[in-house]
């Protein structure tokens, strides 16, 4: 035992193929589902197919649950779409829950202040536009700071979205109804002024979900714009010696990227909630974070990712109704569950090898 | 043989069918509550409704972390579509999205505690209940003024506990200057003044329902501000834990926390609701309308006051027993006119549309509070909220 080398190396991998890197993924989700049985289980003495059938049922159970789990699924794909570009390019953009709920707030300004003064195009038009510039200015404001002083990207975006938050709360009470209820209620609740609704009510943000996804995908892979962003992302020193405006690009994709958050903004109240409440983005803009990580930033694989995520979700608190457990437990599950899904990215990037496995290697 | 075989399965069937169907005619009912067991407010909801569907032999299905918004549309839908009968929302934020279920479910009852709109909206299956809390208040208001002429008494109290008036203080924690809240502390410290003349009350506010270190930060506040003693409506463990640690006397909302504060815990009161849900399920049976608007009372057994606690003056319960008779024999009010002023005037049927034989009539109009005047003694810290 003179041989003091530890049991396995952590080895970098090269490129796996495809087919591979997705059993990895199966595998993981089928190991966190059997985790995921086992302290059910453990914890509640259920059985748990009963549980997954409860998972299924939630997110399926009805024509309205179905719906629902598509329409938040696509809110989901939209904020994760939206925080991609600026990721491509290493600018760590935590703040799409404040740039979400600064879309709301312009948005629900206008259906508050301006009804009944001007037509009802000229409304949803100013909607559209003030939710999209107060959306991309919260997020142009720490790219500004970072292109001008190199500010910390993460902790000032970060920032912004305890200033939205208070923003938003404090309009709450300015505009609440009644006087002293702390909340606003549905917005011409009567008239339906101002709510932007195509057919189907869920069916706006799947179909401005399918549009941003194709237009991200071009834009990230087709553009000069895209390219330089990759660019950028690559190496800042590269970006400038090729002659490309490193400052100007970070604001721009940050405004993009802000934009984008706004107009969910716009979409959760204007299209859905019809009310202004500081837990309309409801963390989504964080989620979206992982979303986009997990699709290594993919747009057509966030799609699957953003599905499996509020799938997830929408099947837990299905668990903790049926079998009247507290929502926490099904956080668990899906802690559980996101975790391996996290985890196998480690073993799609590296390969452990063990020492006599090595030695084989070597020899 | 197939025959008998075929007949067999016809039986099995209409048995299993005949099963079914008995089954099926459980009332269903689905409870949206805005957090989960670990508020004191929606504790109280959830409680009280499993309380009543086991006496009536009801089904129950619970979504506890609603928000008041789109979402409460959804699932006040997703339990009409799993064959709810009653769907009841414990939130002032739902009353909106339960409105807009209830228009497209109309063979749903949709019950909804705390809102002013069902009597707007004129709907048969939207209904808005609440109780005379305010009686209830106005009784642990009595204990706490008993606990503190104690205090008085066997000279606890220093001279920071004393205003430049030479008026005992004591504090309040409120969420927001919301009606239901005014209406609240107002009866509380009614009660208060009607054992100890000589009190004033600050009231501090959270802006928020739910909001553990708000609400605790607002008890501090109070208790270096010199308050006595302390009441609270918002729904955390806070208030309690804060006056718990300072060691000063609390008089609690929703739940007793004499097993969390066993040294400063004097008295609760609470709205119990599951004599309105069993009326609710009871009306569905029966196939007869619910009242637009309900008002629980001490008769109905919705308003309690109780559990006692070991900080409590001795003969609390006996007092609260007079004081409670008089209550309800009507022979006392809670917002007798001669016992406040609003401005150093007295509220009078002239100047005050909710004024009738000398009182402020609350919970007669409508079940959700309206008392919002700001009565001289009490002062606020901040009314931003």
């Amino acid at each position: 035992m003179k041989n003091k080398e530890p049991l396995f190396h952590i080895v970098k991998r090269d490129d796996l193929p495809l087919t591979k890197v997705w059993a990895i993924r199966l595998i993981a989700i089928a190991l966190a589902l059997i985790l995921c049985s086992v302290v059910t289980v453990l914890l509640t003495k259920l059985n748990p197919l009963d549980v997954f059938n409860a998972v299924i049922k939630g997110a399926f159970g009805s024509k309205r649950k179905t719906w629902v789990t598509m329409q938040n699924t696509s809110v989901l794909l939209l904020i994760a779409l939206a925080v991609t570009p600026a990721f491509r390019m290493r600018f760590w953009n935590v703040g799409g829950e404040g740039q979400i709920l600064m879309g709301c707030w312009a948005a629900a300004a206008c259906m508050i202040t301006l009804t009944d003064k001007v037509p009802e195009w000229l409304l949803i038009v100013l909607m559209i536009v003030a939710s999209i510039v107060c959306g991309a200015l919260w997020a142009a404001i720490p790219a500004y700071f970072k292109a001008k002083w190199n500010t910390n990207d993460t902790l000032f975006t970060l920032m912004m979205n305890y200033i939205a938050t208070q923003l938003v709360a404090c309009f709450a009470i300015i505009w609440e109804n009644p006087k002293g209820s702390g909340t606003i209620g549905i917005i011409n609740n009567a008239s339906e002024f101002g709510w932007i609704q195509i057919g189907n009510k869920y069916l706006l943000p799947i179909i401005v979900a399918l549009v941003m996804t194709i237009a991200t995908y071009i834009y990230l892979n087709f553009t000069k714009h895209g390219y330089e962003i990759a660019v950028v992302g690559e190496s800042e020193r590269t970006a400038r010696y090729i002659g490309i405006k490193v400052e100007r690009v970070m604001i721009r994709t940050l405004l993009l990227s802000g934009g984008v958050c706004g107009l969910v903004g716009l979409i959760l109240v204007a299209g859905i909630n019809h009310t202004l409440t500081t837990t309309l983005a409801g963390g989504r803009g964080f989620t979206a974070v992982m979303v986009s990580w997990m699709s290594h930033f993919n747009p057509f694989t966030m799609i699957l990712t953003s599905f499996l995520l509020v799938f997830l979700n929408r099947g837990a608190s299905e668990i903790a109704t049926t079998f009247s457990l507290n929502t926490s437990f099904s956080d668990i599950l899906t802690g559980i569950i996101i975790f391996f899904i996290i985890g196998c990215e480690f073993f799609i990037r590296y390969r452990i090898s063990f020492h006599g496995n090595a030695k084989k290697r070597e020899g | 043989m197939k025959k008998i075989i075929s007949l067999l399965l016809v039986l099995v069937m209409v048995v299993a069918l005949g099963a079914f169907s008995a089954s099926a005619d459980a009332v269903k009912v689905g409870l949206i509550t805005l957090h989960d067991e670990n508020s004191t407010y929606d504790n109280n909801f959830i409680t009280a409704t499993q309380e009543a569907c086991a006496k009536m032999g009801a089904e129950l299905v619970i979504k506890t972390g609603v928000s008041e918004g789109e979402d409460c549309y959804e699932v006040a839908c997703d339990l009409a579509d799993d064959g709810c009968d009653i769907v009841f929302a414990d939130s002032f934020g739902h009353e909106d999205y339960m409105i807009r279920a209830a228009k497209e479910y109309p063979e749903v009852q949709f019950l909804h505690a705390t809102g002013y709109q069902a009597q707007i909206v004129n709907l048969d299956n939207f209904h808005d209940a609440f109780a005379s809390i305010y009686e209830g208040r106005y009784l642990a208001g009595v204990a706490a003024g008993l606990k503190l002429q104690e205090m008085i008494d066997n000279g606890v109290l220093t001279d920071a506990n004393y205003d430049e008036n030479g008026n005992v203080k004591v504090g309040y924690v409120g969420a927001y200057t919301y009606a239901e809240v005014i209406s609240g502390y107002t009866s509380w410290f009614l009660g208060v003044r009607s054992v100890v003349p000589n009190t004033s009350m600050k009231v501090t506010f959270t802006g928020s329902w739910y909001d553990e270190t708000a609400e605790k930060e607002g008890a501090n506040t109070l208790i270096a501000d010199g308050a006595a003693l302390l009441s609270q409506h918002a729904d955390s463990m806070g208030a309690p834990t804060a006056c718990e640690t300072a060691g000063v006397p609390d008089v609690t909302y929703n739940v007793p926390t004499g097993d969390a504060c066993p040294n400063t815990y004097v008295i609760y009161s609470r709205i119990n609701w599951a004599p309105y849900v069993e009326y609710a399920i009871q009306c569905v049976t029966d196939g007869t309308a619910i009242d637009t608007d309900w008002v629980g009372t001490f008769a109905t057994d919705s308003v309690q006051v109780g559990s006692i606690g070991a900080a409590a003056a001795a003969g609390t319960e006996e007092k609260l027993e007079e004081v409670k008779a008089q209550l309800l024999s009507g022979e006392l009010h809670v917002f007798d006119c001669s016992t406040f002023t609003v401005n150093g005037e007295t509220l009078t049927a002239e100047n005050n549309e909710h004024v009738v034989d000398g009182y402020f009539a609350e919970s007669a109009s409508q079940s959700a509070p309206y008392f919002d005047l700001q009565i001289d003694g009490i002062s606020l810290l901040n009314t931003v909220f």
